[in-house]
């Protein structure tokens, strides 16, 4: 933070490109090493495909961070949960979803993700009263709660569910790809693209465009500035804290469709990459987890074509290589 | 109270209860014969020492790691291969341990050095992160550890069953099972006694200094980053220590029995039940936690078995044995909230001293 007196004009922000270029840098060097174009562009789809996915699922974790210094070890929790009820609505209406016309499976899909969201965000709701609240402006403590709420969501889902993996078969007009000349695109790759795009844009939106935006970044920034101008910051979290929970639900539908596949221990296999992408981004900060998701999804998906043997541990290296530039992630913008 | 390092458990129930446990574990052969008491008792022991170590990260620094299994894994799986790979030869347990050790503490002092310069939570996360990669290693360099199917191996001659010193001792017979058992008794014990030693010197003092309040320590001229690193290089030396000691005690090693998450959730859930911060708690918190995993499920079983028979709905699959973890899940989180200290921070009433 930087002393400012009155007569100062305001600092312009500064543009810091370096990160925003490395995913792009990154790609246009993969090209001759994969070697042909048309895998090229089928690894580079499939990895902005997930890329998108994780940064939906990590953009709850990194501004409830930032805002209020809570990190929640059960995010996971969230993602599990939200693919578990969209199946509760994919599975009976399978018929609609299994029909040959996009209009049918989207209106199936529509409220699946609608439910698992709502679901998701009221859970979140519920945890931050019950775990998040008692233990503000502790650590420790918060480690402790949220990795006991994460074990206890996870063994509720097996006592509701059962212990068996779920098969989520992809809507019918989802499946395929789009063959252009050589180049084949997964459709469903495609829309996860879109909808990922749509939901940054959207985050960005209400961030840099709107008042709650404008206090959740001031709050970020400086929580207790923002609580001595007036504002109730415990409430603002509160809903930064279901929005990201309900994000993560979301995540966790997409998730499930990617895979095909829902187990409640998907929950936390993804919290360990989420994280992964929250460091590299920068604790608090949206862009930096966009592009951290690209990052770690890009080189899982090169490194799994270009070395297999490797992609067992690139998440790490690559971390390791982001916080060696940069040892507080991508962006830094929380003054913690 | 030298062997007690001055620190004792400063509470007539607690020293009871620590008297009872450890004088039923010293003669639990003899007390109860049969193979699954002495499981029972053998991974008490193993916990209670990995568990303590722990609790020096956690309760007397204040870090949060989620690697503590990968250093248990490190012990069990270095004297695994070893015994896999060159037979089974003292020569080779040794070769395991002069592998295992020193990779567990170069491992701790890389991270230690990497991430310990920033907050906690930092480490955490990263600890998180190290830790699932290498569990993924584990279960995918086959050629040396054999999968997910792990390494089973042969113990020496002297630590076998089928090596009998005394036919008949109050009735049993002793053999090279029950010797492990008391090599890993005493082991355990003596590096629990070492960490008692270590969190009570100096170097123990400043790690509490650091938790209270690092920014103040630092001030004060202590080099925190060291200190802390430090404290992570012995729990980990400690972790690889009892890995190795239950590698033995279980002639196999394998992710699941030293590596995966729900073991590190486990470290978790007896310390915390325990009591952070005490090294005291570890022992009350690894049997409790070990007497119930073994005996509380049978129970559920039974509770399930009637819930279904009487026809309630939920209860059966909440009911079900292996759920036991919700439970315990619910009881950690009601611990934390309520009984921040645990059962010794209970039992010794004294105020609260980790926040």
């Amino acid at each position: 933070m930087t002393d400012l007196t009155a007569s100062d004009a305001l600092p312009k922000p500064k543009r810091d490109l370096a990160p925003v270029l490395l995913p792009l840098f990154l790609a246009l060097l993969m090209l001759p090493l994969v070697g042909s174009f048309s895998s090229w562009v089928t690894l580079t789809v499939a990895s902005l495909a997930m890329g998108m996915m994780i940064f939906i699922m990590a953009s709850g974790l990194t501004l409830v961070f930032g805002l209020m210094d809570v990190l929640n070890f059960g995010h996971g929790a969230f993602i599990a949960v939200g693919a578990y009820v969209a199946t509760l609505v994919l599975l009976p209406l399978a018929g609609m979803s299994q029909a040959d016309s996009l209009l049918t499976n989207l209106a199936v899909l529509a409220p699946a993700a609608l439910a698992a969201m709502a679901v998701s965000g009221a859970l979140g709701l519920v945890v931050e009263r019950l775990l998040i609240l008692p233990v503000y402006g502790q650590h420790l403590k918060q480690i402790l709660m949220t990795t006991g709420g994460l074990i206890v969501a996870e063994q509720a889902l097996y006592a509701l569910w059962g212990p068996q993996i779920i098969p989520v078969p992809l809507p019918t007009a989802l499946r395929g790809s789009f063959i252009i000349g050589d180049i084949a695109i997964a459709k469903y790759r495609l829309l996860v693209m879109l909808v990922g795009i749509a939901v940054f844009v959207a985050i960005q939106l209400v961030l840099n465009r709107t008042k709650i935006g404008l206090l959740i970044r001031a709050g970020v920034e400086n929580r207790e500035m923002v609580e001595a101008l007036g504002y109730h910051i415990k409430r603002l979290f509160l809903g930064v804290f279901m929005v990201g929970s309900a994000l993560a639900g979301f995540g966790g539908i997409m998730w499930a469709l990617y895979r095909e596949q829902v187990h409640a221990s998907m929950g936390n296999d993804l919290t360990v990459l989420v994280f992964i992408v929250v460091i590299i981004g920068g604790l608090g900060s949206i862009g930096g987890c966009f592009i951290g998701a690209l990052l770690v999804a890009m080189v899982a998906n090169y490194g799994g074509f270009l070395v297999p043997k490797l992609a067992l541990v690139s998440n790490i290296l690559l971390m390791v290589a982001i916080l060696m530039w940069r040892p507080r992630g991508l962006y830094a913008v929380t003054s913690r | 109270m030298m062997i007690l390092s001055g620190d004792p458990p400063r509470s007539r129930a607690l020293s009871l209860m620590l008297i009872a446990i450890i004088a039923v574990l010293a003669i639990t052969p003899f007390l109860f014969p049969g193979a699954k008491p002495l499981n029972v008792a053998a991974k008490i022991c193993i916990f209670a020492a990995l568990v303590a170590s722990y609790d020096l990260l956690l309760g007397y620094t204040g870090t949060v790691s989620f690697a503590h299994t990968m250093f248990y894994g490190i012990g069990s799986y270095a004297v695994a291969i070893a015994l896999y790979t060159m037979g089974p030869s003292w020569g080779a347990v040794a070769a395991g341990l002069v592998i295992g050790l020193p990779l567990a503490a170069l491992l701790a002092l890389g991270i230690g050095l990497f991430s310990l310069r920033v907050e906690a939570i930092f480490f955490a996360m990263i600890t998180l992160a190290v830790a699932s990669a290498f569990l993924v290693l584990a279960s995918q360099l086959s050629w040396l550890t054999g999968g997910e199917d792990g390494r089973s191996f042969q113990l020496p001659e002297l630590l076998r069953p089928g090596t009998v010193f005394i036919k008949d001792l109050f009735g049993v017979r002793v053999n090279g099972r029950i010797l492990t058992y008391y090599v890993i008794f005493v082991g355990c014990a003596a590096m629990i006694l070492g960490l008692l030693r270590v969190v009570n010197s100096p170097f123990g003092r400043v790690l509490q200094a650091v938790r209270e309040n690092r920014f103040r320590a630092e001030a004060l001229g202590y080099r925190t980053v060291f200190h802390l690193t430090y404290a992570n290089v012995i729990a980990a030396l400690v972790a690889a220590s009892a890995g190795v000691l239950n590698a033995m005690w279980l002639r196999y090693a394998g992710p699941d029995t030293s590596l995966s998450f729900s073991i590190m959730l486990d470290i978790l859930l007896m310390v915390v039940i325990g009591g952070m911060g005490t090294i005291y708690g570890a022992i009350i918190g690894a049997t409790i936690f070990i007497l119930a995993q073994n005996y509380l499920q049978a129970l559920m079983g039974a509770a399930s078995n009637a819930a279904t028979e009487a026809g309630l709905p939920l209860l059966p699959g909440l009911l079900h044995p292996d759920r036991w973890l919700l439970w315990l899940g619910l009881l950690f989180v009601a611990s934390v909230y309520f009984f921040p200290t645990g059962i010794v921070g209970r039992l010794r009433g004294a105020p609260k001293p980790a926040e």
